[in-house]
């Protein structure tokens, strides 16, 4: 069951698909099928296209080669049933509630309803006394649960997080992730990146493991924290992926000896 | 440095008693500029929105044109207007050569360039911020036109000043299509240029303060509103 109204629009499949910017490749061939109801952690170096991908899965950014398909039948357009939060939360100079009822808005829904949802999401988010504050003044953990606030009120099938909690301190990364988790068990599917192991552990049921633009490993999250197969994810679990190590192992195959660096 | 000062105190003679013509001249110059603002308003921030949001052909073109007729030359501005609104130009039928009408005409051609290209910048920074969110919540272009409009309201303030500052200070439109009539067309800034030209410096001086003053004010008020505004929405 999904969060959704009516039917699912999962699975979500990518085929081939590739993107490029600035005449680089940075999202190299990518497949992969995504449905269930688990919690998947999009994992891998800061540019391994992390977040590229979600933007991609989300419908923000068109592949240069290669489809995004949503095969389920989800109520014709995939794009209602979905939703993202981001790094930086994103707020209307508004009050807060003003936020929320602006995004349930723009999906046409009426205002009693709106009302409702509004009340609701702030109600499950903890935000309720600041439903009257403008939403810009609201501290940086705050905002980010807003953000959350708002999807609780969109109630999204799938719900894209690019490194939700990554400038939050402790008190505001747990409230996210129990937010989060709470979202999971309202039945939305969750494909989050982050580049915080314990948050990968405590929220994710399986891991997709990115390098360089190019996805090396899917498995359980148990799996794959007691020992990836891929020796660039094994050096990663252990924290020893640094940039110069994957220049030194770039060098077989990149650069012709006999031209130099390419 | 004495006639300054003699001509000064004049002024400042003149501005006590306050008399119907300066009234008149002040209400006349208030009536033009500020009709023009909001009509260029109207105009141009709709338009500069657009120029930020929609990608189309010749696009940067009009950017880069927009830009250019910030810095129109307002004699050329009148001239032109003059000549549509002449007895045998395109617009001649109309009979508004030498009345209000033709001047507002006159600046709104003048400053909707510049609130055009002052809103293109300020809403095509903000979207850079809000693009992504607004279009993962559902709202193309078209829909984040107006909200973008909205959350930079106390920005556009700016620009609207700009076009009020333009409008209320320039001579060489007016001058040309309203004519400088007594008790018709005349403003402030005619006013002086007629007050120098026969060597009235008293007056010209006290409407040069007037204009002044009345410049500051409105500044200070859109600053104040602006501060509050911004204080309580961060």
């Amino acid at each position: 069951m999904t969060g959704g109204d009516g039917e699912s629009i999962l699975p979500l499949e990518l085929q081939d698909v590739c993107y490029e910017a600035g005449g680089k490749r940075l999202i190299k061939d990518m497949n992969f099928r995504l449905e269930g109801d688990r919690t998947t952690m999009v994992l891998g170096p800061n540019g391994a296209g992390k977040s590229l991908l979600l933007r991609l899965c989300h419908g923000l950014l068109r592949p240069a080669a290669g489809r995004v398909v949503w095969h389920g039948a989800g109520g014709g357009d995939p794009a209602r049933h979905q939703a993202m939060v981001f790094q930086r939360p994103v707020m209307l100079r508004r009050s807060a509630a003003a936020n929320v009822d602006y995004a349930l808005a723009l999906r046409g829904l009426a205002r009693a309803e709106r009302a409702a949802r509004v009340e609701d999401a702030l109600d499950h988010t903890g935000l309720k006394r600041l439903a009257g504050h403008p939403a810009r003044v609201l501290s940086f953990g705050e905002q980010q649960r807003l953000a959350l606030a708002r999807i609780w009120a969109l109630r999204p099938q799938v719900l894209f997080l690019d490194e939700p909690t990554a400038s939050l301190d402790p008190a505001a990364t747990h409230s996210v992730e129990q937010i989060v988790t709470a979202l999971r068990g309202r039945g939305t599917r969750i494909v989050m990146t982050t580049h915080d192991l314990g948050q990968a552990k405590r929220l994710g049921d399986e891991v997709l493991f990115l390098h360089r633009g190019r996805l090396l490993e899917r498995s359980p999250a148990a799996d794959f924290f007691a020992g990836p197969q891929n020796d660039l994810a094994q050096m990663f679990v252990a924290g020893e992926l640094l940039w110069w190590r994957r220049q030194k192992r770039k060098l077989p195959t990149d650069v012709d000896p006999r031209e130099g660096p390419r | 440095m004495n006639d300054f000062s003699d001509a000064l105190s004049s002024a400042l003679l003149l501005l006590l008693h306050w008399e119907r013509d300066l009234a008149e001249i002040v209400a006349l110059s208030l009536r033009v500029s500020l009709t023009a603002v909001v009509m260029a308003a109207v105009i141009g921030m709709p338009l500069g929105a657009a120029l930020a949001l929609f990608r189309f052909p010749g696009r940067q073109a009009l950017v880069v044109l927009t830009s250019a007729l910030m810095g129109l030359p307002p004699v050329v501005v009148g001239l032109i207007v003059y000549l549509l609104l002449s007895r045998s130009g395109a617009l001649g039928v109309l009979g508004l050569l030498f009345t209000p009408t033709a001047m507002i005409i006159a600046q709104v051609t003048l400053i909707t360039p510049i609130i055009a290209a002052l809103v293109r910048q300020v809403i095509e920074d903000l979207w850079q911020e809000y693009a992504e969110q607004l279009r993962s919540l559902g709202a193309g272009p078209a829909r984040a036109l107006p909200t973008l409009l909205w959350d930079a309201r106390f920005s556009l303030i700016t620009a609207f000043l700009a076009g009020f500052g333009r409008a209320s200070a320039e001579v060489g439109a007016v001058m040309i299509v309203g004519g400088n009539i007594d008790h018709v067309t005349r403003v402030m800034t005619t006013a002086i240029a007629l007050e120098v030209s026969k060597g009235d410096l008293a007056l010209a001086l006290g409407l040069g303060i007037v204009l002044i003053t009345l410049s500051i004010a409105v500044n200070a008020t859109a600053f104040l509103v602006k501060e509050r505004a911004l204080r309580r929405q961060a």
